[in-house]
């Protein structure tokens, strides 16, 4: 359960960067090897956001597949798991790059009305 | 007065913070002429009876210290303590990996000499572990042949982590269905470079090969100066 501290990082960002306004989502990208369970990132940060101004807040998590060059024929290929065959050569042997991504790329702030 | 919803565009990456304490070791290391190592397993592959033989066979040459990671208990410790090997306990509790900052909490009160190795037993878990710097050289990960060979296919993300893969526990080889050849061929799908070793840290065959590797790297290290 990485997702725990990972979540709790998560929401420490959201809230310093909020100014204190109500935040209504969160933009997050996770790369494809990153190792971090959708459902699990979820519930912690729903749990990590309790009492915050970010309490409620959707989580909208894209995930960004590594890129991956095969050995055997040079081929640059999107890699979704460790395992994955090149699709030129059928090749197992590749350099990754990437993947490993935990990286908060936006988020909306909600509308605020006052009274005048 | 009204403040419209706002998207604000940012490029916060999540673990700088654990990455930026990792670095901090890092260079804590460099300076001291350290050689530091992150070892990682399942429970039950043998990291403790390995580094029991491991300090014991290079006492003398080496001056070795160990970090030793575990959700509860000082029992490993107190193994490693018996071999007369500097050592501290982390108890992560919850959790089910080190973390930098564990690590570096741990540093000052183990205060290892310059010119040394340290050893971090990490908790017994084949997956968070793989996903933190803790700023040592090298993971090496130990898979043993009482486990199936397809572990390195199961557990990806530490096999490509590693920069060593230990075999452990071959004494036991005739009596188990472990094929070493496709464990290595498995293990070099997910990271073509990984190194590997075969040893028992029982009998305490092929450990010369592991020594020696320790050995490497502790030049290595030793020699990398910064003045």
């Amino acid at each position: 359960m990485h997702e725990l501290g990972i979540a709790r990082s998560i929401a420490g960002i959201v809230v310093e960067r909020s100014g204190g306004r109500r935040v209504a989502r969160v933009g997050l990208e996770v790369g494809s090897l990153a190792a971090i369970v959708p459902d699990a990132i979820q519930f912690c940060f729903e749990v990590c956001v309790r009492g915050t101004v970010a309490e409620g807040a959707a989580l909208d998590v894209t995930e960004v597949p590594a890129r991956a060059t095969c050995r055997d024929c040079g081929h640059d290929f999107a890699a979704d798991s460790w395992l994955e065959p090149c699709p030129q050569c059928g090749s197992l042997v590749h350099d990754r790059r990437g993947g490993d991504e935990v990286v908060v790329t936006e988020i909306e702030l909600a509308a605020v009305e006052e009274m005048a | 007065m009204t403040v419209d919803r706002e998207t604000v565009r940012l490029q916060e990456d999540v673990l700088a913070k654990s990455r930026g304490i990792a670095e901090r070791n890092r260079g804590w290391f460099v300076a001291r002429n350290m050689l530091a190592l992150n070892l990682v397993s399942s429970p039950g592959a043998g990291k403790t009876t390995l580094l029991e033989r491991t300090v014991a066979d290079l006492a003398g040459t080496i001056p070795i210290s160990v970090i030793e990671g575990d959700q509860h208990t000082l029992n490993d410790a107190m193994r490693i303590r018996a071999t007369g090997a500097p050592v501290v306990q982390i108890n992560t509790g919850a959790a089910c990996h080190l973390e930098a900052d564990m690590v570096a909490r741990a540093l000052a009160e183990l205060a290892p000499p310059q010119d040394s190795v340290l050893m971090i037993e990490n908790v017994g878990n084949l997956v968070c572990p793989a996903l933190f710097d803790l700023g040592e050289h090298a993971k090496v990960v130990i898979i043993s042949v009482t486990e199936g060979d397809d572990k390195p296919a199961k557990y990806p993300h530490m096999v490509a982590a590693s920069k060593l893969m230990l075999i452990n526990k071959i004494d036991l080889l005739p009596h188990v269905d472990f094929d070493v050849s496709a464990c290595i061929e498995r293990a070099r799908q997910v990271n073509p470079d990984i190194e590997v070793l075969q040893v028992s840290a029982r009998t305490g065959e092929g450990m010369g090969a592991w020594r020696d590797w320790i050995a490497r790297g502790y030049k290595a290290a030793s020699e990398f100066s910064l003045v």
